[in-house]
């Protein structure tokens, strides 16, 4: 049963068949959230009376870091599946999510060092989990160098999948960076067991965002996958005639 | 829940804050912009390309490909 579904979902062809109704569906949805996010937390949430309005960054900062880490999970997994059962679309999986992930992670940096300026007085300081966050990146982009440098797809294939395995140590690092060595990077606003450190009236808000998140991964993680299954396929029968048909199609 | 924010300019300013915030929204606006749009230019070049095979066979099949020597 689950080797049957596996085996199906492995197969480039149908995962792309399979998956053309759902992106623009995520597409929508994922607008949807991210507008509807973005009005309450720029224009609705409360001031924040310790850090004022800067700390509205928060809103985009820790959704990306969430999202950043979650891709490499991802990456880790498909990597482990696509070594175990030589599962074709896990590694494609793992080759397109890297520079969104990338992205991601780039983008939660990028964020944390603005808002540090106006609320520590710094733009960056080795702190652990900021120095987690900058390991991760490289991770990302030491998986997409290593990808592109080796010349055998399927060594490139193994090698990144082990890699993303090996890289993910780094996850529980970054999670538990502010409790084991407390520097500057403030203590997790949101916990999963216990009451938040936040007002409800700031996380219903955050919480929006970071659903909206997870729904633009999926969808933008579909788009590159997709790509990805094109770009390996290109040489088959179907691939040759998708891309006539949609080139017919653009035209007329 | 009300708008934190009475006009316009205010939220531009955010206190004093609106570089910050502002830089730290656009900059996210501008990444995520990239990273979504370039699947569908990867996407065309790959039916450029699938074209450009297809018109290679084409002329390879009718015998009118032009030989090395012209």
């Amino acid at each position: 049963m689950v080797w049957q579904w596996l085996h199906r979902w492995g197969s480039p062809r149908w995962f792309y068949e399979k998956t053309g109704p759902w992106v623009a569906w995520l597409g929508l949805i994922a607008l949807v959230l991210l507008v509807w996010g973005l009005v309450w937390s720029l224009g609705y949430a409360p001031i924040e009376h310790k850090q004022g309005q800067s700390y509205r960054i928060i809103f985009i900062h820790v959704p990306a870091a969430f999202m950043g880490q979650g891709v490499y999970l991802l990456m880790a997994f498909c990597g482990a599946v696509g070594l175990i059962w030589r599962v074709k679309v896990c590694f494609m999986m793992t080759k397109a999510a890297a520079p969104y992930g990338a992205a991601l992670t780039f983008l939660a940096l990028v964020t944390g060092a603005i808002w540090g300026k106006p609320t520590w007085g710094t733009w960056w300081e080795w702190d652990a989990r900021i120095t987690f966050m900058l390991i991760l990146l490289f991770l990302y982009i030491g998986i997409i160098a290593l990808q592109a440098a080796l010349p055998s797809r399927d060594t490139a294939d193994k090698a990144c999948a082990l890699l993303a395995l090996i890289g993910s140590v780094n996850i529980p690092l970054i999670k538990n960076s502010v409790e084991w060595w407390y520097t500057l990077h403030q203590p997790a606003t949101i916990k999963i067991i216990g009451k938040s450190a936040m007002h409800e009236s700031m996380l219903y808000p955050l919480l929006l965002m970071i659903f909206a998140f997870w729904i633009l991964t999926a969808f933008a993680l579909l788009l590159t996958t997709r790509v990805e299954i094109l770009r390996r396929e290109f040489r088959t029968r179907w691939v040759q005639d998708l891309l006539a048909a949609e080139r017919e199609e653009g035209k007329s | 829940m009300k708008l934190q924010f009475d006009s316009l300019n205010s939220f531009i300013h955010m206190n004093g804050h609106g570089l910050y915030v502002w830089l730290a929204y656009g900059i996210a606006f501008v990444v995520l912009t990239l990273v979504l749009v370039a699947p569908a230019f990867q996407k065309r070049a790959l039916q450029r390309q699938a074209k450009r095979v297809r018109q290679l066979q084409q002329d390879l099949a009718r015998e009118n490909y032009p030989s090395p020597q012209d």
